[in-house]
């Protein structure tokens, strides 16, 4: 395979320096998927003090202090940029991508193993870089995740000098990572896969890593491009979005939301995938539709490129655009309703088990459609008037970005880390986390829909000055929210401490405990270095459960035909 | 369902209103019949000893209709919604009925000014009528307003009458409303405008004829305002 041949045969993974400098695509997976972990308590911690200060005012907010309203501002847009670009993307896209891909594919690395690498090494900086603006003089960046100028490009504006030039330099080496990583994931797709494996044997989630990768990869240029116009203004004095001197600023959104759009995608894309592998598994059903769920993804992919002025209805563009928007953006609609009526359809005749990666996956659809259906209140441009930079829109994008950043996360570090650490989670302790987390986050969110269709703007450190907005009816909402939100905070330790735990002394997992089919689960329960002893075949598709002629429920993909399914494989810690 | 919460002050918040619910109803009744699916599955196919899930491939038409027809479904509820939001979209952002009267609203850091003509009805004289903070309006009088800003994005929103829009640097955008109750609402800045964004907010107070007219008269006049002025751009300037 193209892989064996680009990195050294010799291997010493021990030690913390060879641990940095590995080039094994699963070492480099676990350090994107706990720098993600960390960036996410940052984040986190974030949204606990604005949120604190929303729904108590001018109080001190414990572990943090009194919050000004610059430093409400920081928070707010760390929050966001952290959340999306230094969890979503690296979990779900960069630590999935890089532990699947190899593995579902059946080779031992990436093609590019150092440029994996040096991908990692990028991103590392780049979150180091983002989480020192917290130090400079001014604080962090204010401008919120989406930095429209003229208030991202003038310091006199915005009064954070140095954060805000860092906060885009941080972005800028983020996307250098993710093209890396992407450039590998596309490669790696198209040359590496296992004898016999036809693209339609390729694994969903692997499908639509690749396709995210595309998707990003395509609309980034333009973004980069205006990052660089960005710091420019900011540093050299140029005026790209100065009015003044002949820029303007909704260049900028432009640029942002051509690539911020389809950005949506490419978290949702992979978080989808993992879903879709989780509900094969514990319904024990072929997936329904599965090329009809591709090209639906496909499609979305395409048709995410020409919706990103639904952003910008009221930001000032040409209100006769809106019209085109609006179709575009309600048309994208159908492909992924489709991909959600396929998923749910899986369901239909199987036997499904309620274990805790598939509670994740079913959660997922049902917060996810919520999330959906919400949108087409902001796609429609007559609605948007209203609900532009409301609590409306926040609700329906945490309603997605939710689902896809953190409960696709959840389902699938509990659904892979019998094969990331060869131990199982503790599915009790993972159930309580399950729970507490799904309820809270509803009670977070329902409040916020209310307060939005009501009128709250976004981005307001203070609603006193607001007589409308001031009421005792919403200020209980925004507690509510708050509640909820200490309360998803409180149970993350349960779901930390299981992770902890039962990578040192979790019950030892077989090869494939959950009796899944692709070929990730015919490597050892952690793969060594080089994952596979023999390097597998492939003889069908990948979700061959429960076909008719024989005893077994699963049909993994490297099995020839004439062989039984070997009992060593099918362990039965698997527990309802 | 907005009203519940925001009064109805222009004479287009109904019909922002009315396709709100439309959505609502459409989308409603999808999301509840698809949870309620979704549901019934992961009841009605809970793993059982002995039972053995069924093999589909989902690619049979008689399979994929089930996943189809809810589809066709979809594009036909978005083409109504397309429609109905184009409506609203085009009498309140592309139409532009004739104004009695024009008034400038001018967003900066973090203040709105409001410029009204005054007596002999044109912008830019020595009569016009300059407020900080509180945009003075008649009931029933069809207004254009031409929207500015100083510095950074602001976008003056005004729940009350379901208008929003975004004030940029170096543009004069133009647009409508026609109050239709007097009191008064806030007008908000709903674009994030730096640390005093959480600060800017104004009031609008929708009068009679006559209260207008009388406020009208009383009003501080430009000139003596314009006294004011360079002192507080100065200010600014030491900041």
């Amino acid at each position: 395979m193209s892989g064996l041949a680009s990195h050294p045969a010799v291997h010493h993974d021990r030690g913390f320096v060879t641990y940095l400098w590995s080039t094994d695509h699963k070492v480099i997976a676990m350090q994107y998927l706990f720098t993600g972990m960390l960036m996410a308590l940052i984040g986190g911690f974030a949204v606990y003090v604005f949120r604190m200060q929303l729904a108590f005012p001018g109080q001190s907010v414990p572990l943090f202090g009194r919050v000004s309203s610059g430093q409400y501002n920081s928070l707010v847009t760390m929050h966001g940029t952290i959340m999306i670009f230094w969890v979503a993307m690296p979990v779900l896209l960069a630590a999935f991508g890089n532990f699947l891909i190899p593995l579902m594919l059946g080779c031992d690395d990436m093609v590019f193993p150092r440029v994996n690498r040096l991908s990692y090494q990028v991103f590392l900086l780049s979150a180091v870089v983002l989480v020192a603006s917290f130090a400079v003089p001014g604080g962090a960046f204010g401008g919120a995740w989406t930095a429209y100028p003229p208030l991202s490009a003038n310091a006199a504006y915005n009064l954070t000098r140095y954060g805000a030039t860092l906060w885009v330099v941080a972005v800028a080496l983020e996307f250098v990572a993710f093209l890396l990583g992407g450039i590998n994931f596309i490669t790696t797709a198209m040359n590496s896969r296992a004898p016999g494996m036809r693209m339609f044997d390729v694994p969903i989630v692997v499908w639509m890593i690749v396709i995210a990768s595309i998707l990003f990869m395509a609309s980034v240029g333009p973004l980069i491009a205006g990052a660089v116009m960005l710091v420019f203004d900011q540093v050299l004095g140029t005026g790209f979005y100065d009015p003044a001197t002949g820029g303007d600023p909704i260049l900028w959104q432009h640029l942002f939301w051509f690539f911020g759009h389809p950005e949506v995608y490419v978290v949702l894309l992979p978080a989808m995938g993992i879903v879709a592998e989780v509900i094969a598994v514990f319904s024990r059903k072929k997936l329904f539709g599965f090329r009809t769920i591709v090209y639906t993804a496909v499609a979305t992919g395409v048709i995410s490129f020409f919706v990103w002025a639904h952003h910008q209805f009221v930001a000032g563009i040409d209100p006769r655009m809106a019209s085109l928007f609006t179709i575009t953006t309600l048309i994208i609609s159908v492909p992924i309703a489709e991909m959600v009526f396929c998923y749910i359809a899986t369901l239909y005749g199987g036997s499904i088990t309620l274990a805790t990666p598939m509670l994740w996956a079913l959660a997922f659809v049902a917060e996810f459609l919520l999330g959906g259906v919400t949108g087409i209140f902001l796609g429609a441009a007559g609605a948007d008037i209203y609900l532009h930079d409301t609590y409306f829109v926040l609700a329906h994008f945490h309603y997605t970005f939710f689902p896809i950043a953190i409960i696709g996360a959840f389902t699938g570090i509990t659904f892979w880390f019998p094969k990331m650490f060869g131990r199982m989670m503790d599915e009790r302790l993972g159930k309580i986390h399950f729970w507490v987390t799904i309820i809270a986050f509803n009670v977070i969110f329902i409040p916020l829909f209310i307060t939005g269709a009501a009128g709250d703007h976004r981005r307001i450190f203070d609603y006193s000055g607001f007589p409308d907005l001031a009421t005792p009816g919403l200020q209980r909402l925004r507690i509510t929210a708050t509640m909820g939100l200490v309360s998803l905070l409180a149970v993350q330790p349960v779901f930390f401490y299981n992770f902890i735990r039962s990578m040192v002394r979790g019950p030892i997992a077989s090869a494939n405990p959950w009796r899944a089919n692709t070929l990730e689960w015919s490597a050892p329960s952690p793969p060594p270095h080089g994952n596979f002893a023999e390097l597998p075949v492939v003889y069908r598709g990948p979700y061959e459960y429960s076909t008719e002629d024989r005893e077994e429920d699963f049909w993994p993909q490297h099995l020839p035909d004439d062989s039984p399914t070997p009992v060593a494989s099918v362990g039965d810690r698997r527990s309802a | 369902m907005i009203s519940w919460y925001v009064t109805q002050a222009s004479s287009y918040a109904a019909d922002v209103d009315d396709l709100f619910l439309l959505i609502a109803l459409i989308v409603g009744a999808f999301f509840l019949a698809a949870e309620l699916v979704l549901f019934w599955l992961i009841v009605k196919f809970r793993a059982r000893p002995g039972v053995k899930a069924r093999y589909l491939a989902g690619e049979k038409t008689s399979e994929t209709k089930w996943v189809s027809y809810p589809h066709y479904l979809v594009l036909v509820f978005d083409i109504i919604i397309v429609a109905a939001a184009l409506r609203v979209w085009f009498d309140v952002k592309i139409d532009l009925p004739p104004a009695e009267e024009r008034v400038r609203i001018i967003a900066q850091q973090w203040a709105w000014t409001f410029v009204h003509a005054g007596p002999d009805g044109q912008l830019d004289t020595a009569d016009d009528i300059r407020t900080v903070n509180v945009l003075n309006l008649q009931v029933n009088r069809l207004y254009h307003f031409e929207l500015h800003s100083k510095d950074t994005l602001h976008s003056f929103s005004v729940p009350a009458f379901r208008l929003k829009q975004d004030a940029v640097p170096g543009r004069s955008i133009v647009g409508w409303f026609r109050p239709t109750v007097t009191g008064e609402f806030d007008i908000q800045c709903a674009e994030l405008c730096g640390i005093g964004h959480g600060l800017m907010a104004a009031r609008v107070r929708i009068r009679s004829a006559a209260a207008q007219a009388a406020w009208m008269e009383t009003a501080p006049r430009m000139p003596q305002l314009a006294a004011v002025t360079p002192a507080v751009t100065a200010r600014r300037g030491e900041r």
